[in-house]
Order: C-alpha cells, then sequence, then structure tokens
C-alpha cells in the first residue's frame, strides 16, 4: 500500500489539498471525454439507431442536425459537457426514458446490495485479518488464506450460478432471482429504491422479510471478493504492525494481549485500511454488474448490461460516467480519509 | 531483587541449521548498575531481553537457570510473565521514533502504564503521566503529554520512554542501547537522568551499550561480550587491567586527548576468541 | 576461470562468481531454490504451466472437433465418449474446453503483451524525464485508473463491436495505469542514484539511460505485478465473455460457454459449472504464482 505522504504545515498543507482538488477535476473531464470519444466511436450510425433503416434522407438530415452531429468534434463535446452540467445524459432509446430517470431509478438497487456486501466484508474480514496475523502459521491462518485466496480467484458469476443451484433449487433455503417474490412486486412504495429499506419505512413486515431474504444471496456473493481482500490486507498490515519495536515495548509494559493487539497493532493500521475499504467499496460497482446479471437484481449493472445488449449508447455511457464519477468520489474519500486521521499527517 | 542467568542460549533456525546467537552466557544482578558491553550481534540485546522473555517467535531459548527474584522465567507462564513485565522489570529501547506507539500521544502510553498495574481512574492516571514527564525533567510536561511521538526529539522522546518504564515503580529497569540514537550532547544528559532516578528508587540497572567508556563510567560492574559469550567481567574502576585481549583491544583502540598516540590501534580479531 | 560445462550447483552458488552471467545465473538459482520451498508457489506454477501446454496442445489432446455438433446429444452427461459431457449443440465440452483455454488465456496474454511494456515506458519516461511530461503523462493515467476496468471495458466494446478483439483492447486500456504508476514509482528511486550519475557523466543519452539502466531494475516488480494481474484480468475477459461482450459464440471461450448454457444449470449443471472451474483455476494458479514470485522478488511489498 502507498507510504504515509508527508507531514506539512496548515499553509502547505492547503495547498495540498487545492492540488488534490485540481486533479480530481482534471480526472473528471478527462473521464468525460473518453466517454464522449467513446460514444463517436460507434461504428453504428446512432441516427440510424433512432430513425431506423428506411427513413426518408431529409428525416436523417434533421435528426442528424438536431444531435449537432454535423458539427465538428469539439463543438459536439462542448455540447455534450453543457448537457452534462445541466444534468441531461440524454435519452434512453430502449426505455425512451431520459438516462437521468434510468439512473435515478436503478442506482438505489445497486446500492443496497453494495453497501450490504461491503459491510459483510468488514464484520467477517477485519476481524479474521486480524486474528490469522495475531496466530501466524496456525491452522486458523492457513485455512484463512487459503479461503481469502480462493476467494480472489473465484469468478463471480459462477460463484452466483452455483449458489442459486445449491441454496435455491436443491435445497431450497434460499429464494430465488430478483429483488422480491413476485407475489410482493409493487407493494411497497417506492421510497429511497431500497427494497428492504422501503418495506421497514412501509412496516409491511412480510415483505421486509422477504425482501431481506432475497439480498442475502447476491449480498454474499458479491461480498466474497472484497471480504478475501480485506482479510489479506489487514492480515499483511497487521503482520507488519506486529513486527515493530513499540510492540515489543508494549510487551514489555506487561500489558494484555488483546490489549497489544487491538489498541496498539490494529490502532496503527486502522487508516491505511479505511483506504483499502473504500478501494473495495469501489471495486463492488464492478462486481455488482455481473451480480445483478446473475441474480435478475434490478441495479445499475443490469441497466447497463441490457443497454450494452441493446446497443443503447446513451445509456451505456451515462451509466458509464456515473459509475466513474462515484469510483472518482470513493477514491478522493479514500484519500481525505488518510489525510485526515492520520495523525502523522496532521 | 536478584537476576540469576546461567548458562544461556539463544539459537535461531536457518537454512543451515540453527545458528547460536548466545552461546552460555552467564551473570547475577543484584541492586546495582551492570553494563553489557559488546559489538554489534555479539548478543548483548538478547541476553537481557530473555530475562523478560521478550524475544522473537522464533528464538529458541534454553538455560540452565533464569531466574528473577526467585521466580523461574524458563518455565513461567505468560501471565506470570505479565506481572513481572512493567510492574518488577522495564525496558527502555533505542529510538523512541519506533519504540513509541505512532497513533498514541505521549501521555496516553506513559497513563497506559501506569493504569495497567496501579489501577485507579482515567484521569489519576493522566495526572500521574504529567507528573512523571516533569520527573524525567520535561519543562512543559502538560503540552508534551499530548504530543505525538514522531513530533517529539529523540532526547524528549526518550525521555517519555523513561517515564513510561518508571510509571509502574519496577525494581530492575533494562536500558538497551539508550543513547545509541540521541546526539552526543544528549547522551549524557539522559544517561545521568538515568542513574539519578534508579539510584533514588533503589533499582537494579542493566545497562546495554557498544560505547565501553560510556559504561565503564556509568556502571558499577561490566560484562563484555564477543560472538555470544562473555569475555571479561570486571569492576568498572579495573576495566583497565583487563585480562582478555578483546576487552584490551577495545580500550586499546580508544583515542585519547590526554595521550595522545602517533598511530590509532586497529581491533585485530583471533578467531580462538570464537571459543569451540 | 572459464565456465564448467556443466552448471553445476556449486558454481552457481559461489561467493564469488567471476562474470556477470555467473552472477545472473547464480542469483536466478537462488530465487529458484527459494521459490521452490513454498509449495503454493510451486503448485501454482504447475498449474499455469499444465494450462498453458494443454491449451497449446489442444488440437492435439481433444478427441472432437470443437465446432462438431451432435443435436442428437444435447447436455450429455458425463461418460466414456465425452468426458466432461456435450453442450447445448452437442459438441464435446472437453475439447470446447481446450480450446477455449486457448481463447482466454490466449486473451489474457495478448492484453499482457500490449500493457505491460507499455506501461513500463509511459513510467519510466514520466519518472525520468519529470516536469511537465510527467504531470501530463500522469494525468493521463489517473484517468484511466479512475475507470472501474469491467465498466470501462464494456462501454469501449460496446462501442466496437462485441468480439475478441474490442475486448483485448478495451481491457488493455483500463489495464495499463497501474503499471505506469509503479514503474514511475521505481524510477522516481532509482534515478537518483548515483550509478545514474555516473552514466550521465559518461555522456549517455537518456534514452539509453532509461532503457538500459533504469527500466531493468523495473522489470522484476513489474513482473509480479504482472503475474498477479494476470488472475484478475482472467476473471475480466471471462466476465465480459459471460455478459456476451467478449468471444462471441460459436467461438469457445470460458465466459461465453458459462453465459450461452447458463439457463441449463438446473438440468446439465456441469455444463455452466466446469467451465467456471476451470477459470478459478487459471485464476487461482496465477495468484499463486504471483505471491511466490513476490515473496522471491519483491519480499518488503504487502
Amino acid at each position: 500500500m502507498s507510504a504515509v505522504t508527508d507531514a506539512g504545515r496548515s499553509p502547505a498543507r492547503f495547498r495540498a489539498s487545492l492540488t488534490g482538488l485540481s486533479s480530481v477535476a482534471i480526472t473528471l473531464f478527462g473521464l468525460v471525454l473518453v466517454t464522449f470519444l467513446i460514444g463517436r466511436a460507434m461504428p453504428i450510425d446512432p441516427i440510424l439507431a433512432i430513425v431506423g433503416d428506411h427513413a426518408p434522407p431529409d428525416v436523417v438530415a434533421k435528426v442528424r442536425a438536431d444531435l449537432a452531429l454535423d458539427q465538428p468534434l469539439f463543438v459536439q463535446f462542448w455540447i455534450y459537457v453543457v448537457h452534462l452540467v445541466h444534468g441531461d445524459l440524454g435519452r434512453s432509446v430502449m426505455t425512451q426514458n431520459l438516462v437521468t430517470a434510468d439512473i435515478a431509478h436503478f442506482f438505489p438497487a445497486t446500492l443496497e446490495l453494495a453497501t450490504t456486501a461491503i459491510i459483510i466484508a468488514i464484520v467477517i474480514g477485519v476481524p479474521l485479518g486480524v486474528i490469522a496475523a495475531a496466530r501466524q502459521g496456525s491452522r486458523f491462518d492457513h485455512v484463512v488464506r487459503v479461503v481469502s485466496l480462493a476467494g480472489q480467484s473465484v469468478p463471480i458469476f459462477v460463484l452466483g450460478l452455483l449458489c442459486l443451484l445449491v441454496f435455491y433449487v436443491k435445497l431450497g433455503v434460499a429464494p430465488g432471482t430478483g429483488q422480491q417474490d413476485v407475489l410482493y412486486e409493487g407493494m411497497v412504495p417506492d421510497v429511497t429504491g431500497m427494497r428492504v429499506l422501503d418495506a421497514a419505512l412501509d412496516a409491511d413486515w412480510d415483505a421486509f422479510w422477504d425482501a431481506l431474504a432475497h439480498l442475502v444471496q447476491p449480498a454474499l456473493v458479491l461480498a466474497y471478493f472484497s471480504l478475501s481482500i480485506i482479510t489479506r490486507m489487514t492480515r499483511a498490515f497487521m503482520l507488519e504492525a506486529l513486527a515493530g519495536e513499540y510492540i515489543v515495548a508494549a510487551r514489555a509494559k506487561g500489558l494484555s494481549p488483546a490489549r497489544i493487539l487491538w489498541r496498539h497493532a490494529f490502532g496503527n493500521i486502522m487508516v491505511p485500511l479505511i483506504t483499502v475499504i473504500a478501494l473495495a467499496y469501489a471495486g463492488l460497482l464492478e462486481g455488482a454488474v455481473l451480480t445483478e446479471t446473475v441474480f435478475s437484481w434490478p441495479g445499475l449493472g443490469l441497466y447497463l448490461t441490457g443497454s450494452l445488449l441493446n446497443a443503447d449508447m446513451n445509456a451505456v455511457l451515462g451509466a458509464t460516467l456515473v459509475v466513474g464519477m462515484v469510483y472518482v468520489g470513493l477514491n478522493l474519500l479514500a484519500d481525505l480519509a488518510y489525510r485526515l486521521l492520520d495523525p502523522r499527517v496532521r | 531483587m536478584q537476576v540469576v542467568v546461567r548458562n544461556l542460549r539463544i539459537a535461531f533456525p536457518s537454512p543451515q541449521g540453527p545458528t547460536e546467537a548466545v552461546r552460555g552466557v552467564s551473570f547475577a544482578l543484584g541492586q546495582e548498575k551492570l553494563g553489557i558491553v559488546g559489538e554489534s550481534g555479539s548478543g548483548k540485546s538478547l541476553t537481557a531481553r530473555s530475562i523478560l522473555r521478550l524475544l522473537p517467535r522464533q528464538a529458541q531459548v534454553s538455560a540452565e537457570t533464569i531466574e528473577f527474584d526467585g521466580i523461574d522465567v524458563l518455565k513461567a507462564n505468560e501471565t506470570r510473565m505479565r506481572a513481572i513485565r512493567g510492574k518488577r522489570a522495564g525496558l527502555i529501547m533505542q529510538d523512541p521514533k519506533f519504540s513509541l506507539n505512532p497513533v498514541m500521544t505521549a501521555g496516553q502510553q506513559i497513563a497506559e502504564a501506569w493504569h495497567a498495574h496501579r489501577g485507579g481512574s482515567r484521569k489519576e492516571a493522566k495526572d500521574a503521566a504529567v507528573e512523571l514527564l516533569a520527573q524525567v525533567q520535561i519543562r512543559d510536561p502538560k503540552r508534551v503529554a499530548d504530543m505525538y511521538p514522531h513530533e517529539l526529539s529523540g532526547g524528549m522522546g526518550q525521555r517519555a520512554m523513561i517515564a513510561m518504564m518508571l510509571a509502574p515503580d519496577p525494581e530492575l529497569l533494562i536500558a538497551d542501547e539508550p543513547t545509541s540514537a540521541l546526539d552526543a550532547t544528549v547522551q549524557a544528559e539522559i544517561l545521568r537522568l538515568i542513574e539519578d532516578l534508579v539510584s533514588r528508587r533503589g533499582m537494579g540497572l542493566i545497562l546495554i551499550s557498544h560505547d565501553l567508556p560510556l559504561v565503564s563510567h556509568f556502571c558499577d560492574r561490566v560484562l563484555v561480550m564477543y560472538a555470544g559469550r562473555v569475555v571479561e567481567e570486571a569492576r568498572a574502576g579495573e576495566l583497565a587491567r583487563a585480562k582478555h585481549p578483546y576487552t584490551r583491544g577495545l580500550l586499546d583502540c580508544l583515542p585519547s586527548l590526554v595521550q595522545p598516540k602517533p598511530r590509532l590501534a586497529v581491533m585485530r580479531r583471533d578467531p580462538a576468541w570464537l571459543g569451540t | 576461470m572459464t565456465p564448467p560445462m556443466s552448471l553445476t550447483r556449486e558454481w552457481l552458488l559461489t561467493d564469488a562468481p567471476e562474470s556477470r552471467r555467473q552472477a545472473g545465473l547464480g542469483r536466478l538459482y537462488r530465487g529458484w531454490l527459494q521459490f521452490r520451498r513454498n509449495y503454493l508457489a510451486m503448485a501454482g506454477l504447475v498449474a499455469a504451466v499444465f494450462l498453458i501446454i494443454v491449451s497449446l496442445l489442444a488440437p492435439v489432446l481433444s478427441p472432437y472437433d470443437p465446432s462438431a455438433q451432435d443435436l442428437t446429444n444435447r447436455f450429455g452427461p458425463v461418460s466414456a465418449a465425452h468426458w466432461f459431457g456435450t453442450d447445448e449443440v452437442g459438441r464435446d465440452l472437453l475439447t470446447r474446453l481446450l480450446y477455449g483455454g486457448r481463447v482466454t488465456l490466449g486473451m489474457v496474454v495478448a492484453i499482457m503483451v500490449l500493457v505491460a511494456p507499455v506501461g513500463l515506458l509511459v513510467g519510466t519516461v514520466a519518472g525520468y524525464a519529470g516536469g511537465v511530461a510527467d504531470r501530463i503523462l500522469m494525468r493521463i493515467t489517473d484517468v484511466f485508473l479512475a475507470f472501474p476496468r469491467l465498466i470501462l471495458a464494456l462501454a469501449f466494446v460496446a462501442a466496437l463491436r462485441p468480439g475478441i478483439t474490442s475486448a483485448i483492447i478495451a481491457i488493455a486500456l483500463t489495464a495499463w495505469p497501474p503499471y505506469a504508476r509503479l514503474a514511475r514509482a521505481e524510477t522516481l528511486t532509482i534515478r537518483n542514484a548515483d550509478f545514474i550519475a555516473a552514466v550521465r557523466l559518461t555522456g549517455a543519452s537518456a534514452t539509453r539511460i532509461v532503457m538500459r539502466h533504469i527500466a531493468p531494475l523495473c522489470v522484476s516488480s513489474l513482473i509480479v505485478r504482472v503475474t498477479l494481474d494476470m488472475s484478475g484480468i482472467i476473471l475480466t475477459a471471462a466476465g465480459l465473455g459471460f455478459l456476451g461482450m467478449g468471444a462471441q459464440p460459436p467461438m469457445p471461450e470460458w465466459g461465453t460457454m458459462i453465459a450461452t448454457t447458463r439457463g441449463q444449470i438446473l438440468d446439465a449443471w456441469w455444463v455452466p459449472t466446469i467451465p467456471g472451474v476451470a477459470i478459478f483455476v487459471a485464476s487461482l494458479a496465477f495468484n499463486l504464482l504471483g505471491d511466490g514470485l513476490r515473496d522471491v522478488l519483491d519480499p518488503k511489498q504487502g
């Protein structure tokens, strides 16, 4: 992991934050540019996608003028940016809705899934890593290492399919795909878009338990990869921390092993660990695309793949841009957390 | 309080089989100041740390006796050792930048040492920490207590370390090269401080160093170690009449302003010193 | 002393090598000895080599033609004739698996061949040149680093045309930034070393310094990273195939094979599962191999 950044006094730190923010701005700009260029790189004529193959030439010309496709590239880019700033990502060819509306509709489900997954990953992964490091070389340590190694190598979609096969079909302990049983579809008012939360807010406990049951499998499958990374990194950080001289000093003070492990060693790794967790959360967005496909979870990932199959470029690019921005945001958060929390950097 | 060590052997596993770092060291210590002198790799740190069983995991320790005030250190379980560590014996290490926890303030670490062995409330521990910082001659103890180790100078950090180890009021202090990471001017101050505190509290002291004149100045007795063995044991005042060629070599190598030599002597190592 | 005809163990492990070649070979041998002690890493090496060999020899080893359909035997079970059964149009699964290995592993190798040199070049140039060039290159790197890999690859593939070439280009475009970062970090450390100053004093051009002196030193950590990354890229490539954006049917590719037979998970569960296991084994093998290499080449990291 990255080393601790240099300490700095206030004015230097302010300047550093400023350059940090400007670099984020440049990154975002690059993101928009790349997304725009991808959109224009399509070999398929976007006009034909809208008006069909048999449209008369004057209709085609009108649409081309409307979309400003006859303008030079940088003018098109400028128009694109202006639309972006106003929150207009175009219209989805498939659903005929505004892409922003579609994304707003589908994003919360992904948020629900990803957040549940990261919580599982942290709650299980961090203690596993700490204890594995404390008992380095033991059977427990080996088991943890093997399991987390496997977790980093397993293709998520295969795991998802297998879980469905075993737990849903063969054993019947878990519900099937989707966010809820067909029975409950449409019964819970859409407040946050997160079905479990909405059901709780509506006090519809039947729907709540059903939604929760549907959430468990995809969340666990999605969590496995991040869990593995978090466990491995926690273990690695802890081993490094436990080799420090201050641990010997803590032992010399006669402190209990639990206190040494958690207050001293773990206390030292919390900051880089937060960075790892933030990045893992960002990585979950990728995993979500595959998991949602397997479990038919109505989130951004499913929207993205659906749009891909229909060559709905506005939707694809809009979703890519949104995910990219969330990714950048999370990276920024991770960096900020590091700067704010490490006393050596303050 | 008596420390007795007889025929201590410490080995580490290696691809070529276990290598012995300490090869049959014996000594005893009461309420006095014992210095252990040796170069890097002589095994002096390991010897001292074995009294508190603070060696790395892979170390293989064996001895006829390691006793701390009658307690068999070799056979004691971890709980018994924890009762000795801190409360009855403390350890000061070389570089406070590494031996102090970077994410806790100096005051928190000292208070922790106090609280672990004396109980009491958090406030009492905090006040005690400030008081201890004053005892180690830090001028603004309240402010320093809230500072992090990386904000302290070498001398201040080492003083904080001393305060931390003296907080539980132990009977023995092991100082493992306490001044090697400090500037020359600060070195003498820190050692005088250690000497003063140890005398006033009636503690035993094991001072480990590679600096022979320094150790002979501050200690009652001196052990000279070479390649895992004790090659010389003498009272500090009698060092000039040392017998072992290694000790003589060390003494001869010292440049002197009082008796300048035309050519500085160089240590010539005799493989016979390695023993069998 | 001229090197003996046989590379004896003693010659390799000597403390006083007499030629650069002897020292280099000695270092390799020592590294190999250390690597060999790590069971998991050896397992990874064996598995990876096995997969590569088996994929290369697919035409020789396969009992059937990968496109030979037999609609009378769709989703056939494991049998003597078909060791892994048959797929949705009756093609032998073992054959498809072997050829699929060629596709998947071939994609990954192609990506690595593109990505590692580009990343190395960008990183060393940025690190050595410094100043404006460094900042510009790093900005470009940051932009591509800011995208989640799979998502950007999806967008690219969608724009170009789903297929192997697009998938390779798309993944490559997102995979190169970490190597540039790594190479740059290493270059920054090495650049101020005395021997670089010495080489510069002898009049070496910047190109020569970067190519002959700095880049070779970055290679070992790059190799570790490449091997570890390969496991992730196998997953990404298969993921693209699963989403229908990678290799297109009827071309065998492990991810695509799972996508087309996904619906049969209930009745013929082995048909989608076995390629999944193959992906897992491949990814695991490179993970283990990369871990082992890291322990030997770069022990301080991680």
